[in-house]
């Protein structure tokens, strides 16, 4: 009954402090605190594949990145872009991106897709890097955040810090929401099912390349919802923003805060970025310490730092029912050459 | 395009894909066997172009920056083993891409520290620095053709090594099956040692190679990296034969591309991937089933 209780409170009080955050923090923190949003949207939907679907991407950033270019794009120049325009497009080719990417790389397995995936979108990068559109490798400015208005009448403005945070705010909860309803749906069953045992869902009927498709298509739609904020806060689009380095480290975000939970990574995004700001305060080379860090936590908690407090934190609300123990998949059954 | 310059493009497009080979052999090698996807594959590359600038610019002397550097990587490539790579036999493959990701920061940012952010040249050997004049306007550096027939030599030694050799047989039984091998009494942990560390060494030596016609710069390890995943998923995970076509034909339409697409030369490479994944999803060489 405790946890119950505790399943309810303790994300109602952390959702009431987010919506507070504006009044308590400065603009530098609230700023932050929207980063922190968006790198956890990005690794949230990226943990839909890899959490839920067992499919290990190394091109979700590039999703991420080309929303970003495409609100670039897509926006005048000297002019604040209309979040109904920008925004759907955005979304738009970053689904479209990884609809086709995905449509290629689900014919491979294991090993394979990661390599794949990771050659895909470095097939992006270099589209952005070496042509001209969009600035080539220097990048280009934004100088306007999307206007949030109907007709003449603005709703919101977006060039406030507050009002960017709480719409960000928003569209995290949405996609919180929306992860949790597909994971908890047969849809999310299936996908679970083809990663425990790939061989067994699919004899039982599953068509598992459409279901995987399918799900890689959506976390590629919810990375772009990220990456458009993201660039439209950072008020600059470069190719790196779409290099896979990104993409690896919002696979550290999803590791560190534990697959198997809808927002999970939301926490491992806190983490390495509040770990990264003071890693960056303290050393010139907080790379080095970073990537200690990283292999550090990959050989001690392979299950995320959830491990560590399992008593404080449990997630009940955003669980995948567990009806028996998931054994350990064999590499070869998991697609090992 | 007449003959003379199809010849150097396409000269040059086999000196690419040869270096290449000499990564993605690697590569290949460390997946095969040890089941490990190592994304610092690339920076090792990058390590050996950095020793090769080094070496040379405390001696002079580019061949004890040949054997140097190999030797230094080959240790590296062992004790990276020992301490890191062998907890993750058996672990999936997320905490692989993961620990390679830490080992690249590390290995960028010690890089950064050791040799600096500058762009470095390297000098090939006295006798190699000529050229070849082909036609009154076109003539072909000896450096690069050296760099052909010496990755040739070392791609002979390695396939004569796996194929004719004891070594080379425990090496392919254990890319065929790794329990079975470890069943019949082989001592898998020192061959899994010493094929990660002859990996790394490989990637190193393209990394030396080419060292005197490519400037040595930071960020170097990531095309070579990419490349080299391609040229793996080109030709199937843990064939060296198939390392050895994907190479070349990666090398060969890149050199072409830039001559043809001159704005999409980076795509050519990924349309030829897409193709080949559509037609043999695992590798050209791969086996059917995954």
């Amino acid at each position: 009954m405790g946890g119950k209780v505790r399943g309810r409170i303790v994300p109602a009080a952390l959702i009431g402090a987010a919506v507070a955050l504006p009044f308590l923090a400065t603009t530098y923190y609230l700023q932050f605190a929207s980063k922190i949003l968006l790198m956890g949207l990005l690794a949230m939907a990226l943990n839909l594949v890899v959490g839920f679907g067992g499919l290990v991407s190394l091109c979700h950033a590039a999703f991420f990145g080309l929303a970003g270019y495409m609100l670039a794009i897509a926006a005048p120049q000297y002019e604040a872009g209309s979040i109904w325009l920008t925004l759907p497009a955005a979304v738009g080719a970053a689904a479209l991106a990884a609809l086709a990417i995905g449509a290629l790389s689900l014919r491979t397995r294991g090993i394979y897709f990661i390599m794949v995936t990771l050659a895909f979108g470095e097939m992006l990068f270099f589209l952005f890097h070496d042509t001209k559109l969009a600035g080539g490798s220097d990048g280009t400015f934004i100088y306007y955040k999307p206007e949030v208005a109907i007709g003449t009448l603005r709703l919101l403005d977006l060039e406030k810090a507050s009002a960017f945070y709480w719409v960000v705010l928003g569209f995290t909860l949405a996609g919180i929401a929306l992860l949790a309803m597909i994971v908890r749906s047969p849809f999310g069953h299936a996908l679970a099912a083809a990663r425990v045992n790939e061989r067994r869902a699919r004899s039982l009927g599953f068509p598992i390349y459409c279901i995987r498709l399918a799900a890689f298509a959506m976390s590629g739609a919810l990375a772009g919802v990220s990456g458009y904020f993201a660039a439209a806060q950072f008020g600059y689009v470069a190719p790196q923003m779409l290099g896979w380095h990104m993409s690896a480290t919002a696979l550290a975000m999803v590791v560190l805060g534990g697959m198997r939970t809808v927002t999970g990574p939301l926490l491992g995004a806190a983490i390495l970025m509040g770990l990264e700001e003071v890693l960056r305060a303290t050393t010139e080379h907080w790379k080095l310490v970073e990537g200690l860090i990283i292999i550090g936590l990959v050989l001690a908690f392979p299950e995320g730092v959830r491990q560590l407090f399992p008593i404080i934190f449990k997630p009940h609300a955003f669980r995948i029912p567990r009806r028996a123990r998931e054994p350990a998949v064999p590499a070869r059954e998991a697609g090992h050459a | 395009m007449d003959l003379v310059s199809f010849a150097v493009q396409l000269l040059n497009g086999v000196q690419y894909g040869l270096v290449l080979f000499l990564v993605a052999s690697g590569l290949t090698l460390v997946f095969g066997i040890l089941g490990v996807i190592n994304l610092a594959h690339g920076a090792f590359y990058m390590l050996g172009a950095y020793l090769a600038y080094w070496i040379t610019a405390y001696t002079g002397s580019f061949w004890l920056a040949l054997i140097g550097g190999v030797a230094i990587a080959f240790v590296v490539g062992l004790l990276l083993e020992e301490i890191f790579v062998k907890r993750l036999y058996g672990r999936d493959h997320l905490a692989q891409v993961l620990l390679s990701f830490g080992l690249i920061l590390v290995l960028d940012e010690l890089r950064h520290i050791l040799f600096g952010k500058d762009v470095h040249s390297v000098a090939a050997p006295e006798f190699l620095r000529g050229s070849i004049q082909l036609t009154d306007v076109l003539s072909y550096p000896v450096f690069r053709l050296a760099i052909c027939a010496f990755c040739l030599a070392v791609a002979v030694a390695i396939f004569f090594v796996i194929e004719k050799t004891r070594i080379g047989m425990i090496v392919r039984a254990g890319a065929e099956n790794r329990d079975m091998t470890r069943a019949l009494g082989i001592p898998f942990d020192v061959v899994n040692r010493y094929v990660f560390a002859v990996g790394i060494a490989l990637a190193a030596l393209g990394g030396i190679v080419v060292s005197p016609i490519s400037t040595v710069f930071p960020g170097m390890d990531n095309q070579m990296l990419i490349l080299s995943f391609v040229v793996v998923v080109l030709g199937g995970i843990g064939s060296v034969a198939g390392a050895a076509i994907g190479a070349l034909l990666i090398g060969i339409s890149d050199s072409f591309g830039k001559v043809f697409f001159p704005n999409f030369s980076s795509f050519t490479v990924y349309v030829l991937m897409a193709a080949v994944l559509l037609w043999r999803p695992n590798g050209i060489l791969g086996r059917r089933e995954v």
